[in-house]
């Protein structure tokens, strides 16, 4: 039996890197909703709160992982949805550009948000 | 020896038509996928709010959207599209390994009824004090 389908190029870098991401972030994005809805409910959330939160080594640089496999495996999954739907050419350049710019671009603020929450700095 | 099997086009969304789990499976993950990734920017941009020099800026933005009912409406959203998209993608892990492949139709339901009762249970706390 072969019914295998897979919209990924198999064996490639990002094929695996969408994978290796993923089984990381099924335990820290459920970590992140139970911590912050059910331990801390997110209507008491205050930036001192955060702060100590964030100040912790440990959970600062889960936040950072957090935020770079996120975006990496959000972005990449979009950009193979459009690849799948025939994007091709120029344009797929042209929106390969655009997502790595907005992948960039998010992880940078991301950083930036979570240095301004943290006084280990 | 490996046999070939002609599913169609897989991309053809008019194939909706003709229920297949594994479609509707396709689809929701998609769905939820594109929903999580444009969450996390808006995410970021909210929380953009801890660089401001007054931290009460970051405290009263947060507290003053979850004052809003709309608000923890689409938080239990949040909830029902992320448990269904971690658990969908344990399954499509599991397939990528080749296995439970033939029950991957069974696994899509579970997915289903294991995130109805995740995102059930979870709203009066999504709704309190609100």
């Amino acid at each position: 039996m072969a019914e295998h389908y897979s919209s990924f190029d198999r064996g490639g870098t990002r094929w695996l890197l969408q994978r290796v991401t993923a089984v990381f972030l099924v335990g820290v994005l459920a970590f992140h909703f139970f911590l912050l809805h059910f331990v801390n409910h997110a209507a008491e959330i205050t930036f001192f709160g955060s702060q100590a939160r964030m100040s912790q080594v440990g959970y600062f640089l889960t936040m950072v992982a957090f935020l770079v496999t996120a975006t990496f495996h959000g972005v990449n999954g979009v950009y193979n949805a459009l690849v799948n739907q025939g994007l091709s050419g120029t344009r797929k350049r042209a929106v390969g550009a655009v997502l790595t710019l907005a992948s960039i671009a998010l992880i940078a603020q991301g950083i930036r948000v979570a240095v301004a929450m943290t006084d280990l700095l | 020896m490996s046999q070939t099997y002609d599913r169609g086009t897989v991309e053809d969304f008019g194939r909706w038509r003709e229920f297949r789990a594994g479609m509707w499976a396709w689809i929701f993950h998609k769905f939820t996928g594109w929903v999580l990734v444009g969450y996390l920017f808006t995410h970021i941009a909210v929380l953009s709010t801890a660089t401001a020099s007054d931290p009460t800026v970051y405290t009263n933005t947060l507290q003053g959207l979850e004052e809003l009912l709309i608000v923890r409406i689409l938080e239990v959203g949040l909830l029902a599209v992320a448990v269904f998209h971690i658990l969908n993608g344990v399954r499509l892990l599991f397939v990528d390994l080749g296995m439970g492949l033939e029950n991957q139709d069974k696994s899509f339901y579970a997915s289903l009824v294991v995130t109805a009762a995740i995102v059930v249970a979870s709203v009066p706390t999504f709704l309190a004090g609100v």
